[in-house]
């Protein structure tokens, strides 16, 4: 078949001539015409995920006070955000909890900002001669701020393992509360939905490629932390486990809480589900094997949290048609399963962004520079102290 | 034949009283009991399915009322705001009784209350802390 520009799909997508599919309805269309037809009359597939994603935050600007200050320490509805930069620049993060509490955290805080809520900034500084305020305390709010936009390091994960539980208690951990004695299964991507899924060896997403973002554009500014391409794969180019990350931008302010969502852990703490929608061009017939992986073809190692260890044993493969059966067979017994990430908003999100683009309101951005293909990921390990 | 989950909350006062011997021989109901939290001289919950004539059922219920018993049905008791639920799922993870489960065509969460047993693992497991109980007597439907 004739291979296919960014360019070239942009300009169907301008003209409105663009065809669109999910990467659900793709796999439908391979089905029946088979994949030369489905490279050849397909011009998008849209892919997405909506999990918990720890490594999120945004940087905000609160703009200058009168006498100004240069903030030493900030809280934002007493959750600390780090302020090591400029006088009124801040980092909130999704996990850092307000002080004295565990079930309220920066995930929180920008989820309230996001809805448009009032937010209490606490700010104390050592004052200077060009900052000579000490102390601050108020309400800021979306509106009022300079400046807020989500800066995550790591979303988007390209698969992850499945845990379950082999001590005798439960575990509450970040992949939920596992119950003791394999009493379940859980799993957190959306499988032949999810973005890194579909394009295995990250042909077409990198540095600058326009995404949905929490409900609005946003980019991929970066690799994410412990991007690991060197993972192992299947004959199908698909990293079995957690593989390729993304490290994402976006404006908080035009984001919803639909797409933008704290979650609490029980003893775990706090994480932020993020909506995140990635277009892939379909390029040439390559790219439609790519962009037509199904469950059964996904698999990803099923490991013990029981182990406290770095590396958790892995007790079996298992396969996402398998996960979200809602049963895997583990030790001779039907474990049952459940998902972490949702699905179904996963499933709104790659709806949503295919009209984008039909309407021709969201055109593909062309990688300005290709992620890392053969990075590893170090463990710490620390020169120990005399 | 009618089977439904109530769950009984005895006060100090009630607590020694034999009402499974009386619900079983009285109304002829066939009772399983799926939890129970008795305290000599303090509260007590038990949780239990019962199963009978509705006739029956609806006799008993009096009986117990009038012995000063309180019967609140299970399907007052657990309480989810479904228009915040992201259908992440992360609840399903721990309901054994199957109450709380994945729509696999939809992916949506689905509740069906009259097959909670309140056992209140989804209240810690709900990552949006959406789901409240109220087995301690009180009625989460209410609250």
């Amino acid at each position: 078949m004739a291979k296919k520009t960014f360019a070239e799909i942009n300009e169907k997508i301008k003209k409105g001539e663009a065809v669109v599919l999910t990467a659900e309805e793709v796999v439908a269309m391979a089905d029946e015409q088979g994949l030369k037809a489905t490279a050849e009359k397909v011009d998008v597939v849209t892919t997405a995920t909506f999990g918990p994603m720890c490594s999120s935050g945004a940087f905000l600007n609160f703009g200058h006070s009168d006498p100004p200050i240069k903030m030493a320490k900030v809280w934002l509805n007493q959750v600390p955000a780090y302020t090591g930069i400029a006088a009124v620049d801040a980092y909130i993060g999704a996990t850092e909890l307000a002080e004295g509490r565990d079930d309220y955290g920066g995930a929180h805080v920008i989820e309230e900002l996001v809805a448009g809520k009032s937010v209490r900034l606490k700010a104390i500084a050592q004052g200077t001669d060009c900052y000579p305020r000490k102390e601050l305390e108020g309400y800021i709010s979306r509106e009022s701020i300079n400046e807020a936009f989500l800066f995550n390091p790591r979303n988007a994960y390209q698969n992850y393992g499945a845990a379950t539980n082999s001590t005798g208690r439960i575990l509450y951990t970040y992949m939920g509360m596992l119950l003791p004695k394999f009493g379940n299964v859980t799993y957190s991507t959306a499988g032949q939905l999810s973005p890194l899924l579909n394009d295995p060896y990250l042909r077409t997403i990198g540095v600058g490629t326009r995404i949905f973002l929490g409900g609005t554009q946003g980019y991929v500014a970066w690799h994410g932390t412990q991007h690991n391409p060197s993972k192992a794969r299947g004959e199908n180019g698909v990293p079995v486990g957690g593989a390729g990350t993304l490290s994402l931008i976006g404006d908080l302010k035009a984001m919803t809480t639909e797409y933008l969502k704290a979650a609490v852990f029980k003893n775990y703490g706090v994480s932020m589900f993020v909506g995140v929608g990635i277009p892939i061009p379909m390029l040439d017939e390559d790219m439609a094997r790519f962009v037509t992986v199904r469950d059964r073809e996904i698999k990803t190692t099923l490991l013990d949290y029981g182990v406290p260890g770095r590396s958790r044993p892995t007790l079996k493969v298992v396969d996402y048609a398998e996960l979200k059966s809602g049963f895997v067979e583990l030790n001779g017994r039907k474990v049952r399963t459940a998902p972490l990430s949702s699905i179904y908003k996963a499933r709104q999100i790659a709806a949503t962004l295919k009209e984008w683009i039909e309407r021709g309101e969201f055109m593909l951005q062309e990688p300005a520079a290709p992620l890392p293909a053969d990075a590893t990921v170090k463990p710490l390990d620390v020169k120990e102290l005399d | 034949m009618v089977k439904e989950r109530f769950t009984f909350v005895f006060s100090p006062e009630t607590y020694d009283k034999p009402i499974t011997y009386h619900l079983v021989k009285d109304f002829d109901l066939k009772l399983n009991i799926l939890r129970a939290e008795i305290t000599p001289g303090e509260e007590g919950h038990l949780l239990a399915e019962i199963e009978g004539e509705e006739d029956n059922l609806r006799r008993a219920l009096e009986f117990l009322a009038a012995e000063g018993i309180e019967v609140i049905p299970t399907h007052r008791q657990v309480t989810v705001r479904q228009e915040e639920c992201v259908h992440c799922g992360a609840c399903t993870a721990v309901c054994f009784s199957g109450a709380l489960a994945m729509n696999r065509e939809e992916w949506k969460m689905e509740f069906r209350p009259e097959k909670c047993i309140v056992c209140g693992l989804c209240i810690e497991a709900c990552p949006l802390r959406i789901i409240s109980v109220g087995f301690g007597g009180g009625k989460a439907g209410e609250a």
